[in-house]
């Protein structure tokens, strides 16, 4: 199974080429009549020089050394790690959107205004929002946008000393950063024993410095705030925003909507909940819903309809302007436009019941074998604790290199914070029944191997192309280029 | 039935079973009575494949694509041959089905060719270290404005050029108005950013200076010479490239550039409407410990083996929460996967082609439009793919003429300077051909 990989530049072979262009139409031209020498490079960028075979056989090797949703079960927590459509890959590659330039008229983009405008109103109907827009790349950056946005509401009510974002502890860690960024204070509020924020603790820190709350709801635990409807009136009382994080919005489509909880201000996560590949990493899309009062500072511009014809508004004079050039991840945004087409409402509420009684069910089954943090029904994740197996000196990261070697990628591990040896684990919607009694039969497996032969579960992964890997050598002596050695 | 929900009749009931429940209902029963969504949203019937495409196609078929036309628009977002085999490798579902890669073990080729990534950034920028991309080149500017502020505290003002991208600067200022920076603006002369002006008010109070390469109108600045003023002050410098002209222009990192970003969509990315591209940011080891982002390092298993892990995690916000140095945690992977296998397939060669063929048919442009009687080039500085043209008429009538002949003409720069009326930047890759450019020149003399 072991084996290293070449980096491309170790295969690189001066004369090689693996490009063609049209020949060259102006030979007569000579460039360095035009730009003065000064500007010019003395020394050519060491870029590979390989054929366009070793290139292809390159990055498919690489592929194979990668897992994704279509290789094998992902059940990584709060990452929503459903199935990709194909068709959707496939409409979001006509030329009629990818051959769109933005700085193009108007009146020659109208297929991609309407798709905008419409998904505004498809995910304002989804959510119990008022509008949406686009921009936002990625859901911190939503976070980022909507944080813009309530304190830009505070400050032009003349409430600038409202200055503390109030964040549960078992919040994504984005959450902070995103509100640090923006310069708010954060103040951290603790869970109950039952995994909820905890009232009484809510209470203590709600004062008038308070410019809102930040909820994942259900929250990172998977389980629904059930006190909601309370906590948003603590935090109207004092003049505070509540802040909806979306990145577990799929177990409750259809079911309930943050707009009706009373959420005032929204992000999603179009990679997550609407079906879009996650990329290995990105690119995501991160709109920003609000309700009508908070409507004039959305990012600009807004697309708006008159008659038939579609248009770029601009004229927003309290808009907190423009968090990304443009209109955000357009080609994402088709995608996870044509995943509701397909599901339509009922496919839609279809999918929050089928990935939350996934959910249950694994939790029901694993129970007995792993620690449980909140024995109750839960939504589209739960959270067990590898505290059992740590008496064997079986740690959850042991756990989770284990499942490598069956070809599952690992739960999400040590998130929460609030969790003992996390592992946070979410099926999603689109895995069999079979997917789900395999996987539980493997962590069962994992749970006698820890308990009778823990060194093999310790030295996991066993199957691997590479064995553990050394990370504090990596960040203590960080090499994070490869340097050619003439 | 829908293709992406497995379960049978069959199947839900054995689950429920498995759950003690005998309804889905029980399931919901936190959520409170009082918000429950008593009615079917409002979304329609659900649509077969086929529906979708015919739909998706009736949507796309409203646009007027490039493929279309022979397009001269450019202005940061450039029409560059994209070789077939990229799409080919970014449709491997090993790489974008999968999520960020947390387990190294199991994420070894996107590691890697991130890795690979970081090199190529690193090698056109000629600085040490770059990060797995940001969300674009607007964003990531902004972004190296808030990292110059980290590195120098106490300096709360960030200077820019007005020779830099409207876009970039409108997202800068929303990114300043909200961490409460001061921006100040210097402006340009003769094309290119008013160097004096910079000295005068650049200060001790100045974290940053941002500056383009080639700039807005595809002229080139005088990065040394900027640097120097800038240094002098003690303030960071950062200079926004465009990737393709690091072909051939001096890397940035030579010139003195401590942070040296970009937007990469024209490494083989398509226009998409803006997005999804990648914003690239790259500095210099002495600043390693503040960049944004995730990072990838190589390292070895305990059998000694090579592999590559995400590291320097600890300024990352899922460990340090509101102390990372950014809040930023998907990026554009695909678009810098994109960008690899592309400067892979173009390589040393490839990439100098591209950039020489596109400034060469620029300049054979300039060359032919400059003797039409109703038009002049404005800046007569150095440039690279892109230069302004004043007409006689206003950009918008121009285009529209354009447009009857299946042209789409340049940039109306009158929108974003109030200065240079009636000027219209045009921008070239090596996809326009002669017989284009000349079909252009005469087009414009036709118009009167």
């Amino acid at each position: 199974m072991r084996k290293e990989k070449d980096l491309i530049f170790e295969m690189s072979k001066p004369g090689r080429v693996a490009f063609s262009l049209p020949q060259d139409e102006l030979e007569e031209i000579d460039l360095t009549d035009e730009i003065p020498a000064k500007y010019l490079r003395d020394e050519d960028p060491e870029l590979p020089e390989v054929s366009e075979l070793e290139a292809v056989r390159h990055f498919t090797e690489l592929s194979t050394r990668n897992h994704g949703v279509d290789s094998g079960f992902y059940p990584l927590g709060s990452c929503t790690m459903k199935y990709n459509a194909k068709v959707n890959e496939d409409v979001a590659r006509l030329a009629g959107f990818t051959a769109t330039h933005p700085l193009q008229d108007e009146k020659m983009v109208q297929g991609n205004l309407e798709l905008l405008y419409q998904m505004d109103q498809m995910l304002s109907e989804i959510t119990g929002m008022d509008r949406f827009n686009m921009q936002p790349a990625a859901g911190a950056h939503g976070e980022l946008t909507g944080l813009m946005i309530m304190k830009a509401y505070h400050k032009q009510n003349g409430n600038e000393d409202k200055n503390e974002i109030i964040v549960p502890d078992s919040a994504h860690g984005t959450n902070p950063a995103s509100a640090s960024m923006v310069g708010f204070k954060v103040v951290e509020v603790e869970s109950n024993k039952e995994g909820l924020v905890d009232l009484a603790a809510l209470k203590e820190v709600v004062s008038d410095k308070t410019a809102g709350l930040m909820l994942t709801n259900p929250n990172t635990v998977g389980l629904f705030e059930e006190d909601i409807l309370e906590i948003a009136e603590l935090i109207h009382d004092e003049g505070g925003l509540l802040y909806y994080d979306g990145a577990n919005l799929n177990p409750i489509m259809g079911q309930v909507r943050p707009g009706d909880m009373g959420f005032d201000v929204i992000h999603l996560n179009l990679h997550k909940t609407f079906g879009t590949p996650h990329g290995g990493g990105g690119p995501g899309s991160g709109p920003v819903g609000v309700k009508e009062e908070l409507v004039k500072y959305l990012p600009k511009p807004l697309v708006e309809k008159d008659g038939a014809e579609y248009y770029f508004d601009y004229d927003l004079p309290d808009s907190i302007g423009k968090v990304r050039s443009y209109y955000g991840n357009f080609g994402v945004v088709v995608k996870a436009y044509a995943y509701i087409l397909a599901l339509g409402a009922e496919g839609i509420k279809q999918v929050s019941e089928d990935s939350v009684l996934n959910a249950n069910y694994l939790k029901e089954q694993l129970k007995e074998h792993y620690a449980l943090a909140y024995d109750r029904i839960c939504k589209h994740e739960f959270v067990l604790s590898g505290k059992k197996q740590k008496k064997n000196g079986v740690k959850t990261l042991d756990i989770a290199k284990r499942l490598l070697d069956f070809g599952v990628h690992p739960p999400t591990i040590y998130f929460p914070l609030i969790v003992d040896e996390a592992l946070m684990i979410e099926p999603t919607e689109t895995e069999t029944v079979e997917t789900l009694d395999q996987f539980i039969e493997t962590m069962i497996q994992i749970a006698r191997e820890a308990e009778e032969e823990p060194e093999k579960v310790q030295q996991a992964p066993h199957n691997t192309v590479v064995g553990r890997l050394d990370e504090a050598t990596a960040a203590r002596k960080p090499k994070l280029r490869w340097k050619s050695e003439k | 039935m829908f293709p992406y929900l497995p379960h049978t009749q069959e199947d839900r009931a054995k689950l429920m079973e498995g759950v003690g429940i005998t309804k889905i209902d029980e399931l919901f029963t936190d959520i409170p009575e009082e918000v429950k969504l008593d009615r079917e949203l409002d979304l329609g019937q659900p649509l077969s494949e086929l529906e979708i495409k015919e739909k998706m196609k009736e949507l796309s078929g409203k646009n007027d694509n490039l493929e279309e036309y022979t397009s001269f628009l450019g202005a940061g977002v450039y029409d560059h041959y994209i070789p077939s085999a990229i799409d080919h490798i970014l449709l491997r579902s090993e790489f974008y089905t999968a999520y960020t890669p947390y387990q190294a073990e199991t994420s070894q080729g996107y590691l890697q060719a991130i890795f690979e990534y970081q090199t190529l950034i690193c090698e056109l920028t000629g600085l040490d270290v770059a990060n797995a991309s940001m969300y674009d080149g607007a964003s990531a500017i902004a972004e190296a404005a808030l990292m110059s502020t980290a590195v120098k505290r106490r300096r709360k003002e960030i200077i820019i050029s007005k020779a830099v991208s409207p876009e970039s600067r409108e997202v800068l200022r929303t990114y300043c108005d909200a961490v409460d920076l001061e921006l100040v603006e210097v402006d340009y002369k003769d094309g290119v950013t008013d160097s004096e002006q910079l000295g005068e008010l650049v200060s001790e109070k100045t974290a940053g200076v941002i500056v383009q390469n080639p700039n807005f109108f595809g002229q080139l600045e005088d990065l040394e010479e900027m640097a120097e003023i800038v240094h002098q002050a003690g303030a960071l410098f950062t200079v926004s490239a465009d990737p393709v002209s690091l072909a051939l222009l001096e890397a940035p990192g030579n010139l003195g550039a401590d942070i040296v970003v970009g937007e990469g969509q024209a490494l083989g990315n398509p226009l998409n409407f803006g997005g999804p591209h990648l914003g690239f940011l790259a500095t210099t080891k002495k600043n390693m410990r503040r960049i944004p982002g995730r990072v990838i390092g190589e390292t070895e298993d305990e059998a000694g083996n090579r592999g590559y892990v995400m590291t320097l995690q600890t300024r990352e916000q899922h460990i340090r929460r509101e102390r990372a140095t950014s809040n930023i945690c998907s990026n554009q992977a695909l678009n810098a996967l994109a960008a690899t296998v592309y400067l892979t397939l173009l390589g040393k060669e490839g990439l100098k082609e591209v950039a020489k063929q596109s400034a060469k048919k620029a300049h054979y442009a300039a060359q032919k439009i400059n003797q039409l009687e109703d038009y002049e080039i404005v800046f007569n500085g150095p440039f690279f793919k892109e230069f302004a043209v004043k007409a006689h008429k206003s950009v918008e009538e121009i285009n529209e003429e354009l447009l009857t002949d299946n042209i789409i003409g340049g940039y109306d720069l009158e929108s974003d300077y109030a200065d240079l009326e009636n000027g219209m930047l045009l921008a070239f890759t090596e996809k326009r051909t002669k017989a284009e450019i000349d079909q252009l020149v005469a087009q414009l003399e036709g118009v009167k």
